[in-house]
């Protein structure tokens, strides 16, 4: 491959982009589309909305998930909102505004024609939605309710209590499952994607192993569709489900997509702390909870006090004493930097000083217990359940943990990656996010990309390219099978002690010190000799119990960590390679001398784009970013 | 958050696959910490038997949260174990006392065949929705949102429903296997929604009759449902169910 491929973005001014584009684009025959058969890979918010819409269309559709049901995808587990400019609104938002705080959202490290048409979508998703039954908050007169969420001084976050991505994926699952019954998707669950097959550079098919009976099935297809969501889990401890992985994605990679931007990872500053060494997960709270929760910390470093003994004079306010304008709602690159600084510094609270109070006092005494209880019931009750402290009495503690992953696969403005034919949808592609994702934007973009920008795409493509989908034994097929087959019985040969997860904390020890809240260029080299050392130890003293016959769940985190081992060594090196602070990554050599980020638009106003060259170091690709509509500027929450 | 440890029996339901026998294993872990959710106490023993050269026992999870409905099985006989409206992956182990000894078995329901030890198959429930649980709009077609005005009462108690997550404990405590609270939320949930009425009458029959054909029981008013339910889905939408039925036959 030389360089880049085209972006395919529009020329013309933003407004009206989308809509040229749409226009512009070919169709195909309703006819035509009966005998095309799509992949959709993964059933979350972006997977499941694509794929009951492109059935819907006509095309047979074929799903391939991880999980038994396409209702347990991670999705689920989104509570904040989704945002949507309703122009109507009397606080005066508008498309150009939620286009405008998506860029600065994303420090400038987004296309911009991408986050107008999300901005200009999204209103049309909550539309989609309440006309599938979803629930969502409402006022007493019946409309739609909204509220605040950080980075955003408008209330455009649509919410169903704090359970709104389950609500919105039981719509699109139920919508996909209406398509079931009507034989135009065919699901098949607990299927784990291991390899992308290619014929001639265009994407054919997937190779995947049944779950249960361990065979390797390989599924062929006119396109596939990637949403197979984020890889947060490569620190091991994240706010992901445990089974989120980055297989999907990384072997497309490996067969020649590039892959974006992938050491931008959110932190996302209100999540329980951790605790024990075996602990498996860390649980979000709602960072809706900033709107009536405050933060602090003890002025006093290592105070023994519990909270409710530290008056008010000894308490550090220190997100609204740094951000009055803000406040607690600053995005939350900020609000996690400045936490870990204070916990560093001693300030910290809770085992091993590695907390900080997000405390609901002064807003229930303002408006009540049963008001709080009301907006955030099932948060509080889970915080209670993980700590076993009542969160209506104390403070509740929290900690920045990794979260969400800005980078994925690079694509072009119609969600095709560099490799013809595949498509990538939701979290799994690299996406408008830029730098740092604001808040309550991910469920918009994964249902924009499946409801509504996918299906035209997609269609678009098969117009000028759509020729019979290949037999289960071309050759293509037959050598990704012996790939799969080749990393599973090398893996199951190796007989080593030590179990997969063992492996799974080291790297995630490593990712979270040396490519956590900051980095610098020091740390990152450290870290990827570390990532190569242990990779080699896991592949020489991992230990698999059973076969690949049969249902393995061991077999399976090996596989996805075998994936992270080589994703986590690209985010490194991206790190490394951007030498600037923006968003989510921050390197201590580029700050301001208050501590604030400082980036460099001269050198990096560009997405980093990473071809895989096998055996050889990866490639570099910039594509250069153009800013018609704002002028970049330092992003000030101050 | 404490650092008390404790010592866990475990008796646990092993079963290679549904042609292979089954019976209980007992297995001991000797000092774990307090504040580990039971499943991570299941992932150390799990370690151990690995590094020990023993199959590790299978269980579903993911979300590890309460919130995706993959976890569950019968703690002590109980769906999801001792404490209410908790799914088992929120199942903290200060919950129990030192030298406490807890049996752990799958799910049991003709509907839900095993898949290997404390896991089964439960796509049942996706056929259930796939017979009716959703409404009828293609997309691009949808109206305004706020076309439609619905009341903060009703979408809450609409909410309230539409929050089970398909986990099967229902069905599991339930001497029929009925999957009545289930397919009661399902129904409650779009009935109670404007969006959902033009289908409401046809829905109400489809699911119900798809229930019979995946061999779930029907229900007989136990409500055993309700108490190991852990989105709390009241049985009073079972009755609501009810009359449904009869609103929709006659
Ligand atoms: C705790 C939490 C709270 C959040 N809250 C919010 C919020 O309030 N607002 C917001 O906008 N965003 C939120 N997010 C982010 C948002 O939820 C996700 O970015 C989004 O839901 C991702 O959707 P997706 O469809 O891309 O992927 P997912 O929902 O992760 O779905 C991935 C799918 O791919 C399948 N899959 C994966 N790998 C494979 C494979 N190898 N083979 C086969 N199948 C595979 C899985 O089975 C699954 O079906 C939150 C995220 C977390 C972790
Ligand atoms: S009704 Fe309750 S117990 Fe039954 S599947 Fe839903 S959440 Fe689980
Ligand atoms: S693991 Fe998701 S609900 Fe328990």
């Amino acid at each position: 491959m030389s360089g880049l491929p085209d972006a395919q973005l529009p020329g013309g001014p933003l407004p009206q982009a989308w809509q040229h584009c749409k226009e512009g684009l070919p169709l195909v025959s309703p006819q035509r589309k009966r005998q095309l058969r799509l992949l959709v890979v993964g059933s979350g918010l972006a997977g499941a909305s694509a794929a009951a819409t492109l059935a819907e269309q006509g095309y047979q559709v074929r799903l391939l998930s991880f999980h038994d049901s396409p209702r347990r995808a991670h999705s689920v587990a989104a509570q904040g909102g989704i945002n949507a400019a309703r122009p109507r609104a009397a606080d005066g938002d508008s498309i150009s505004r939620l286009f405008a705080d998506t860029v600065r959202g994303g420090d400038f490290r987004a296309r911009e024609a991408g986050c107008w048409r999300l901005a200009e979508i999204s209103s049309g998703i909550i539309d989609q939605c309440v006309a599938q039954g979803v629930p969502f908050a409402r006022e007493y007169g019946g409309s739609l309710a909204t509220r605040n969420f950080g980075g955003a001084l408008v209330s455009r976050t649509f919410y169903a209590r704090g359970q709104t991505g389950q609500q919105l994926l039981y719509g699109a699952y139920q919508a996909l499952m209406r398509q079931v019954a009507a034989g135009r998707v065919e699901l098949l669950c607990r299927r784990d994607v291991l390899e992308i097959i290619t014929v001639e550079g265009v994407a054919r098919g997937v190779v995947a192993r049944h779950l249960i009976s361990g065979e390797l099935e390989v599924h062929t297809a006119q396109a596939v569709l990637l949403a197979s969501g984020g890889y947060s889990n490569v620190y091991f401890l994240s706010t992901n489900a445990l089974k989120s992985n980055a297989s999907a994605i990384w072997r497309a990679h490996r067969q020649g997509a590039l892959l974006a931007n992938p050491c931008f990872t959110q932190i996302h500053p209100t999540c329980i702390p951790s605790g024990d060494a075996y602990q498996s997960k860390l649980t979000l709270m709602s960072e809706s909870l900033r709107n009536d929760g405050r933060v602090w910390l003890p002025l006093q470093p290592a105070d023994p006090r519990p909270p409710a003994e530290i008056p008010e004079q000894e308490r550090d306010y220190f997100l609204e004493r740094l951000y009055p304008a803000y406040g607690n709602m600053v995005p939350r690159d900020l609000a996690s930097r400045r936490a870990r600084e204070l916990c560093q510094a001693g300030h910290g609270v809770g085992p091993g000083g590695r907390s900080v109070y997000l405390d609901l006092r002064d807003a229930i005494s303002s408006q009540g217990a049963s008001t709080i209880e009301s907006r955030y019931g099932n948060l509080l009750q889970m915080y209670e359940r993980i700590t076993g402290e009542d969160p209506y009495t104390t403070p509740l503690r929290i900690y920045p943990a990794p979260h969400y992953t800005m980078g994925g696969l690079w694509v072009d403005y119609r969600l095709m990656s560099s490799i013809p034919g595949l498509f990538v949808l939701g979290e799994a592609n690299f996406s408008e996010h830029g730098a740092n994702r604001l808040g309550a934007s991910a469920l918009m973009q994964g249902l924009a990309d499946g409801y509504f920008i996918a299906p035209l795409t997609v269609t678009a493509w098969l117009a000028g390219h759509a020729t019979p989908a290949i037999a289960a034994d071309h050759p293509a097929c037959r050598e990704a099978r012996a790939r799969a087959a080749g990393r599973i019985a090398a893996l199951l040969q190796v007989a080593g002690p030590r179990p997969v997860d063992a492996f799974h904390r080291e790297l995630g020890a490593v990712m979270i010190e040396r490519c956590g809240i900051s980095r610098d260029a020091a740390g990152l080299r450290a870290g990827l000799a570390e990532v190569a050392a242990l990779e080699q130890r896991f592949h020489a003293e991992v230990r698999l119990p059973g076969t690949a016959a049969g249902p393995n769940p061991e077999l399976e985190k090996a596989l996805r960590l075998e994936d992270f081992f080589g994703l986590a060594q690209l985010m490194l090196r991206d790190a490394l390679a951007r030498e600037e602070s923006c968003g989510a990554h921050f390197r201590e050599e580029h700050q301001t001398a208050d501590g604030e980020a400082r980036r460099d638009d001269s050198r990096f106003a560009h997405i980093a784009a990473w071809e895989h060259r096998g055996g050889a170091d990866p490639v570099r690709h910039a594509e250069p970013l153009r800013f018609t509509s704002l002028e970049p500027s330092a992003r000030s929450y101050r | 958050m404490s650092s008390r440890t404790l010592c866990l029996h475990l008796r646990i339901w092993r079963q290679e696959s549904a042609q292979a026998p089954g019976g209980f294993c007992d297995y001991t872990l000797e000092s774990v910490s307090a504040d580990l959710s039971l499943l991570e106490a299941l992932d150390q023993l799990n370690e151990q038997l690995i590094t020990a050269g023993e199959r590790p026992v299978s269980m579903e999870h993911d979300c590890r949260e309460g919130i995706c409905g993959s976890c569950g099985f019968l703690v002590n006989g109980q769906a999801h174990g001792p404490r209410a409206a908790t799914s088992v992956c929120q199942l903290y182990l200060r919950q129990f006392s030192s030298g406490e000894r807890l049996t752990l078995e799958p799910w049991r329901a003709a509907a839900f065949p095993l898949v290997q030890d404390l896991a089964v198959d439960r796509s049942a429930l996706d056929r259930l929705i796939a017979a009716g649980g959703y409404c009828s709009v293609n997309t691009g077609q949808a109206a305004d949102g706020n076309a439609m005005l619905v009341g903060a009462e009703q979408a809450r108690s609409a909410f309230d429903t539409a929050t089970c997550i398909g986990c099967g404990a229902c069905v599991a405590s339930c001497r029929n296997a009925s999957a009545s609270l289930f397919v009661a939320a399902k129904l409650a949930h779009l009935g109670q929604l404007p969006q959902g009425q033009p289908e409401r009458a046809r829905r109400a029959r489809a699911m119900q009759q798809q229930m019979g054909q995946e061999g779930f029981g029907s229900c007989s008013s136990h409500l055993e449902c309700e108490a190991v339910c852990p989105q709390e889905i009241s049985a009073d939408w079972i009755s609501w169910m009810h009359r449904e039925e009869r609103r929709s036959a006659g």
